[in-house]
């Protein structure tokens, strides 16, 4: 059931960026502990995700 | 006086491939090098703390302008390598003062490394996301203009809207936990990611499953195969395949 979404240009960058930020913010070895310097944290996450957020409801409908 | 520089982490390898560290920019547009230690190879950039030290990513991490682009560097590294080999990806924004740490790092969590190394050879992560079918639209009520008023004719077919939208829903759940449960079988490890919103996404359905699966490479296409299989069979759903990606969600280092 493929069928073509009406998206505005500029927000198709961030379908395939919220696909690998999903990875990158959530994924791979975390070595907290060890660090110096330390910042991959949940907060991390929900501070990009907002950021994400605020930046593509201006061009999609709202979630309801 | 120089700038102080940050050793930024994209992955930990068995099999360092030094010639393709030359072809690759970084998240701050540097040429990887490798720290080895233990015979193992951490693949990282020198970058400036002025805008990847913990206060400055901090406020970076704001400006998706600014975020994008490290991240997508941060992925190409990563994929370089694991086209070369297998690799362990560390987590964006991962930052040492020096390399005298991450060899500590690599020297300390050998053993660890080593497993994690071992789980992936020969295997490729795979993203299916699962998606509600958008609703077939009601079947308007028989007989024109209800005798109780347009209001109540309006509640009436608000309910039934309601009640099918609920058992789509429900149907859809259940399509989508056996799509799972079939794409799980063919894969060695399973993760469930937290669906994504929409309007992050970009989709007007709503995500219900946004799962990882960890495939052997030989059962790559009857993956694809089945995640094609598992959208054509099932009408609640949408099934959509992403990847190949790097390892991230099976790149766990528990302890020896």
């Amino acid at each position: 059931m493929t069928r073509s979404l009406p998206v505005p240009a500029a927000a198709e960058r961030p379908i395939a960026l919220i696909d690998l930020l999903d990875r990158v913010l959530a994924g791979g070895v975390v070595v907290s502990g060890e660090l110096t310097l330390s910042i991959a944290d949940v907060d991390l996450v929900h501070i990009s995700l907002r950021t994400l957020l605020t930046s593509i409801t201006a061009l999609q409908p709202r979630d309801d | 006086m120089p700038e102080r520089q940050g050793v930024w982490l994209y992955a930990v390898t068995r099999d360092p491939a030094p010639e393709v560290l030359g072809e690759l920019t970084g998240v701050s547009a540097e040429t990887p090098r490798l720290v080895e230690a233990a015979g193992l190879a951490a693949v990282v950039g020198d970058v400036p703390l002025s805008s990847f030290g913990e206060a400055a990513l901090r406020r970076n991490f704001e400006d998706l302008d600014w975020l994008a682009p490290v991240a997508r560097a941060h992925d190409s590294v990563i994929v370089a390598l694991i086209d070369r080999g297998p690799a362990i990806p560390i987590r964006l924004a991962t930052v040492y003062h020096g390399d005298d740490r991450v060899r500590h790092l690599l020297e300390h969590r050998a053993v660890e490394f080593t497993r994690a190394l071992d789980q992936v050879t020969g295997r490729t992560e795979w993203g299916v996301k699962i998606f509600l079918a958008p609703a077939p639209d009601p079947v308007p009520a028989a007989g024109g203009p209800s005798p109780r008023g347009a209001g109540a004719a309006y509640l009436a077919r608000r309910r039934a809207t309601l009640n099918s939208r609920e058992h789509q829903e429900r149907r859809a759940v259940e399509q989508a936990n056996r799509a799972h449960a079939a794409l799980a079988s063919l894969a060695v490890d399973t993760r469930t990611h937290p669906p994504q919103s929409r309007a992050l996404a970009g989709e007007d359905a709503r995500m219900i499953l946004n799962g990882a699966y960890l495939v052997d490479n030989e059962h790559t296409l009857r993956f694809a195969e089945a995640t094609a299989a598992c959208d054509q069979d099932n009408d609640a759903i949408l099934v959509r395949l992403t990847g190949p990606w790097p390892p991230y969600s099976f790149s766990v280092l528990e302890e020896a």
